[in-house]
């Protein structure tokens, strides 16, 4: 695979600063605070419409009215179209999936463009998801959830995208498909790749993670690493509610 | 028998323009939502394109298969970049009433200049005369308008169901967000495709001039048929647009032969039916 990217850690790979957004009328975010550092796991943890999902349409571009400061790369990208912030590597797998069902599962996968080169190959990809490769023609929607999350995840891997954002990448999926996507995430890492994960699933996150934020009515409210977890676990259930 | 035999050209022929017309629409309501009403002026305008070439540049019918569809497409983009595109979103009615209008306009300014009645356009050289195939004479333009109306809509098939580019195409109709996530222009591929919905109007309206003149009108005419086409085999089905064309284009034809009265409104009828069975026509997606 391709090399790591050195670990600077001075500069993040995303910074997010007071983003605010809105849904139509509807304001969403109210001043979201983060950043990503390059070849970390960091994960977004929060209720149900905290705004975790709608943060990361509004690093990709894809909610319409957004206000503060996103910076990838050092570059602002605040007002960039998503099909920009897309090329400039920033890779996004949608909690729906968004598995296309008039194309076959061959062609969802080559669907996003290469933007840089590094990109796993196919080869390699079928290595990680050996199922896939048996399922190359069936239709894309005719997989099973635990497929189309794999078939989500594979077909940014192989764009040279080297941050990943994965918007709620276990819900509804059985434990085995779970702990596989755990062990993805994990290989992943290991490769180097950034990855900011938005979860419900907290032990699932736990897992795989660096550091969390806390979202709450579209703020993040609190922030810790993965080895400050125990110490602040009274914390998370109050937030989380579990 | 001569005369049934005669029937299904003409009826194979309008079919050629179902085809190509309501595979524009398809390929245009798909990916812009909205139903084409200016396809008809535009198929006009291919014709007259082609009319122009021939009568102010000398270039003939050869040349005017490949121009015709660019420069009509042209300006089919800059009717999707200037006003189609702020209806995204919208109900289908601004759509259908903007390009109603568009389709108005245009019509009005060519009988401004022409009236009514139809310009000539002769048949190229290479393509006069017929053929005597035994049981029927046929002419071969009208050979030739069937064969590469055919290849025109096949090769079109091909484009969207079998290539990358069509994969693009066809993930874009069913959630352009995530298209554009990836890094795919989407708004481009848009304009892009209603010229490509448009082009193919134009080189219809090529094909057609030989046969039919040139008429401001010309597409007026041929448009509610073709809508009732498009309603027929379903919105957003390509295969499907292809052969419901061709099909109704035939039926037509043996109406013609064998219950002439109903030749008009056979189609019509059809579209009826079908409606009341399967609103979403025969080959169509639930919307």
């Amino acid at each position: 695979m391709a090399e790591a990217p050195a670990k600077t850690g001075a500069t993040p790979v995303l910074s997010v600063q007071n983003l605010e957004a809105w849904y139509g009328e509807s304001h969403i975010l109210h001043g979201i605070n983060f950043n990503v550092n390059a070849g970390e796991v960091v994960t977004l943890l929060g209720r149900n419409g905290a705004g975790k999902t709608t943060t990361l349409k509004s690093v990709v571009g894809i909610i319409g009215k957004r206000t503060g400061s996103i910076r990838f790369d050092n570059v602002d990208i605040t007002r960039a179209s998503s099909d920009k912030i897309a090329r400039m590597g920033v890779a996004f797998c949608p909690e729906e999936r968004g598995i296309f069902a008039s194309l076959d599962v061959r062609e969802n996968l080559l669907l996003p463009p290469i933007v840089r080169p590094g990109g796993l190959s196919l080869d390699q990809i079928f290595e990680l998801f050996p199922n896939l490769k048996e399922r190359l023609n069936s239709q894309g929607t005719k997989l099973s959830g635990g497929e189309q999350q794999m078939l989500a995840i594979a077909r940014i891997l192989r764009t040279g995208a080297r941050f990943l954002m994965l918007d709620e990448p276990t819900e509804g999926l059985a434990p085995v498909i779970i702990q596989q996507i755990g062990h993805t995430i994990a290989r992943l890492k290991s490769e180097g790749f950034t990855i900011l994960l938005v979860e419900q699933n907290f032990r699932f996150a736990s897992t795989v993670a660096d550091r969390y934020y806390i979202v709450e009515h579209g703020k993040v409210i609190d922030g810790f690493a993965n080895s400050e977890l125990q110490a602040n676990m009274d914390k998370l259930h109050t937030y989380l509610g579990v | 028998m001569q005369a049934l035999y005669a029937q299904l050209l003409v009826g194979l022929i309008n079919g050629s323009f179902y085809a190509l017309l309501s595979l524009g629409l398809a390929v245009i309501f798909g990916m812009l939502n909205i139903i084409n009403f200016a396809h008809g002026a535009l198929y006009m305008m291919g014709a007259f394109c082609a009319y122009f070439l021939l009568n102010l540049t000398g270039l003939g019918y050869w040349p005017a298969l490949i121009i015709a569809p660019i420069v009509v497409g042209i300006f089919g983009m800059i009717l999707e970049r200037t006003m189609l595109q702020w209806l995204a979103g919208l109900d289908h009615l601004y759509g259908l009433l903007l390009t109603f209008g568009i389709a108005l306009i245009v019509q009005g300014v060519f009988q401004n200049y022409f009236g009514s009645s139809g310009l000539p356009y002769a048949i190229p050289d290479e393509l006069k005369g017929g053929m005597n195939l035994g049981f029927m004479f046929l002419p071969i333009y009208r050979g030739w308008v069937v064969v590469f109306s055919l290849v025109v809509c096949l090769a079109t098939w091909y484009l969207i169901e079998k290539t990358r580019l069509g994969a693009y195409l066809r993930a874009a109709t069913e959630n352009p967000t995530l298209v554009r996530a990836f890094g795919i222009n989407v708004p481009r591929m848009i304009t892009l495709t209603y010229g490509l919905g448009v082009g193919l109007a134009a080189l219809a309206g090529v094909l057609s001039a030989p046969i039919n003149q040139v008429r401001p009108l010309m597409g007026a005419d041929l448009i509610i048929v073709v809508f009732a086409v498009v309603v027929i085999g379903g919105m957003g089905s390509i295969m499907g647009s292809i052969i419901t064309g061709f099909a109704l284009g035939v039926i037509e034809g043996l109406t013609k032969y064998f219950y002439p009265e109903a030749s008009n409104t056979v189609v019509f009828v059809l579209m009826v039916l079908v409606l009341l069975v399967k609103p979403t026509g025969l080959t169509g997606r639930a919307a």
